[in-house]
């Protein structure tokens, strides 16, 4: 049991991972957060649901993280007045998550001082709710103008640059503020919610089915990631377990979007440093693994490979072959060109010491995923929480200690090769079984089941809950991004100006993943 | 130094000859004409935004750029504003968020322009549904395809669509009508 609290009563959720669920009163929330704070853990998503259709109120869902598992705390709400303790002081990351809560469902946090919204722009009336069950779209349609006030700073000399949300490259869209002195970087502030497309009102109108088409599509580059952690939430409700085949597979995909996101990203931080030279040696090696993607797996993403209950593709004896060979072909030709970057004067020097996230600050504010283990954040769930097939895998963690691009960029080599190793052994213990695969059709009704897996940026977590008829009455997905965007903030302090996009890339974070 | 060389030999040209025009992912007849479309095919300038996509559009966007596809050796290149552009280049499902960017980034476009919707959303809603320009649509969030915003000369289905299909779209685009 992770987290001991006298009005705390924790159930076992799913064999799959170490989480556990329970109630706790609004007023006990600040004392079991400081406490799982300060042994080490970390906040990992927060958000709510509407459950006054059930004769409750609203609820806030918390899940918590640390050494031993996850705890989702279900805090009761009052359906009048929705209202909790601000726990932002105590995790950082809570700040645009409850800001986020309250654009889509307006349950508050008090105390806190900032207020701001946050998802919400001007698409639909403040005051109403869309995750609310009776909202109504017409009705809350507006075109109110969207002012946000952003923190000035203020000095002699300083001004600002306002950047987005259309950016200078083939990028998603955000606004970034920049206040400046000189080329020096004073304070960034970030506005997201341009890609606002209302992902989760739209999972309660759909089928599981269409729901792990729709998780598959979150944040198209981690389709893998949330693809597996949707099925790992409904496997959870349902109390199944896919074949030992079928979670093979899903650790092969995964690995593989793994390698490609790493190689498609050091191609672009050669390029973001002037050696273009980069870009096109590693896309070329990207493309070869997207078209071997096409060939196997009939999807060069690997969209729609993983559906509740299983895997909804097949890799032959060939098709190993192929992998095998490519494998070879990439631990070769990566170590050609990590010995070229590491040699290379000029983007040596750009990399390192730029956009330093100290260990200190990370583990503050709680850095996740590859940036979070570039700043020295041992967290891993391959690793801590290593869920089937993982558990018979050994995964080598990296971690580094400088926080700087150069780390960001060792973390992504490394990261590479191990993933490469792994797959070579998940290759060699994939048995092909000819058998149907027992899909699921529908899960029990009144349900709750969490699924998290460590895509390349990070911890990707999704939620389910059920209704009483079984049908998808919430479901929330998290990005490991909304942990690590404010970091990048801290990152560019000091910085010049035109090292941004470079900062930026190495931490390659997910808008449509925290816009939702 | 040599280490550069010598990979950049070793890897040879990997570029394949880029797909034919097709016509029939026009959604408006062709209306610019053939002197400007032959001055296009020179030296094309796209703009590419992202109105609401899920970044899915945007990785095959980006291989449109690498060694295979090499969109570059045709003259065409991606550039950073909308007034340096010809082409707009746009993924969606278009967020209402995202509405009134994508009007004034449309706006910003010099003229004669051309729009190329990218992918499932950008043609219909896709998988977020068929949102609307008037707020009558099956989601609240999002305005739909490219076309409830903007006009749109050729659409590219596809979730995402392959780097050959953009490529293919964006030559249509600039081709004269056949």
């Amino acid at each position: 049991m992770p987290i001991k609290h006298p009005n705390l009563k924790l159930s076992r959720l799913t064999d799959a991972l170490p989480a556990w669920a329970g109630d706790i009163a609004v007023d006990d929330l600040r004392a079991v957060c400081r406490q799982v704070h300060d042994g080490g853990g970390r906040l990992v998503a927060l958000w709510g649901s509407d459950v006054r259709q059930c004769g409750g109120g609203f609820k806030l869902h918390v899940v918590l993280i640390n050494e031993t598992g996850l705890v989702c705390l279900n805090v009761p709400l009052h359906a009048e007045h929705p209202n909790y303790p601000d726990i932002s002081d105590i995790f950082p990351a809570a700040n645009r998550m409850q800001r986020a809560a309250y654009d889509l469902l307006g349950i508050c946090a008090q105390e806190g001082h900032d207020h701001r919204k946050w998802l919400r722009h001007g698409a639909w009336r403040s005051g109403s709710f869309p995750l609310r069950k009776d909202f109504d779209a017409a009705a809350s349609r507006t075109v109110e103008a969207d002012d946000y006030p952003f923190v000035q700073v203020e000095g002699q000399g300083v001004h600002e640059i306002p950047v987005g949300p259309v950016h200078a490259g083939i990028i998603e869209p955000g606004h970034f503020r920049f206040s400046i002195i000189g080329e020096r970087v004073l304070r960034l502030e970030e506005r997201l919610g341009y890609v606002h497309k209302g992902i989760e009102k739209r999972f309660e109108r759909m089928s599981l089915q269409q729901g792990a088409k729709l998780a598959g599509r979150v944040s198209g580059d981690s389709t893998v990631a949330y693809a597996w952690a949707y099925a790992m939430a409904a496997e959870g409700i349902a109390k199944v377990t896919p074949s030992n085949n079928a979670l093979w597979m899903r650790a092969l995909l995964l690995e593989r979007e793994r390698v490609a996101n790493h190689l498609g990203d050091l191609g672009y931080l050669g390029n973001d440093v002037a050696l273009s030279f980069g870009f096109a040696q590693f896309w070329i090696l990207k493309e070869q693994v997207l078209r071997n993607n096409a060939t196997l797996f009939g999807h060069r993403y690997l969209m729609d490979a993983i559906v509740p209950g299983g895997v909804a593709v097949h890799l032959s004896i060939e098709g190993k072959h192929i992998i095998e060979q490519e494998c070879d072909m990439l631990e070769q030709q990566v170590r050609i060109l990590r010995g070229i970057y590491d040699e290379h004067a000029g983007v040596q020097d750009r990399f390192i010491g730029t956009g330093v996230v100290t260990p200190k600050l990370a583990a503050q504010l709680g850095l996740c995923g590859l940036a979070g283990r570039a700043s020295a954040q041992a967290w891993d769930a391959r690793v801590q929480f290593a869920c089937a097939p993982y558990d018979k895998l050994d995964v080598q963690m990296a971690t580094y200690r400088n926080g700087d691009v150069a780390a960001r960029v060792i973390v992504r080599f490394d990261e590479l090769f191990e993933s490469l190793r792994l797959q070579r052994e998940i290759l060699a213990r994939l048995v092909s079984d000819d058998a149907a695969p027992v899909l699921l059709e529908r899960l029990p009704a009144n349900g709750f089941g969490i699924g998290m897996v460590e895509g390349w940026r990070g911890e990707v977590m999704v939620a389910i809950h059920t209704d009483a008829q079984g049908g998808l009455a919430r479901v929330h997905p998290h990005d490991p991004s909304w942990q690590n965007w404010p970091l990048l903030e801290h990152a560019i302090i000091d910085n010049i100006v035109p090292d941004f996009p470079l900062i930026n890339k190495s931490f390659n974070l997910s808008y449509t993943g925290q816009d939702l | 130094m040599y280490q550069i060389l010598k990979q950049i030999v070793k890897t040879g040209i990997k570029t394949e000859t880029p797909p034919q025009a097709d016509g029939s992912m026009r959604l408006v007849e062709q209306r610019l004409q053939q002197a400007i479309l032959e001055a296009f095919g020179g030296a094309l300038a796209i703009r590419q935004v992202d109105a609401g996509s899920c970044n899915g559009c945007e990785l095959e966007i980006h291989a449109v750029n690498n060694a295979y596809y090499n969109i570059e050796g045709l003259g065409i290149k991606f550039v950073a504003s909308p007034r340096h552009a010809d082409l707009l280049l746009v993924t969606g499902p278009v967020s209402r968020h995202m509405e009134l960017a994508l009007k004034r980034t449309y706006d910003a476009t010099p003229e004669p322009k051309l729009v190329v919707a990218i992918g499932d959303c950008a043609c219909d809603g896709g998988i977020f549904g068929s949102g609307d320009a008037d707020g009558s649509g099956e989601n609240y969030a999002t305005c739909g395809k490219v076309s409830n915003v903007i006009p749109v000369d050729v659409v590219v289905s596809g979730c995402p669509p392959a780097p050959t299909a953009i490529l293919q779209g964006i030559l249509t685009a600039i081709s004269a009508r056949k």
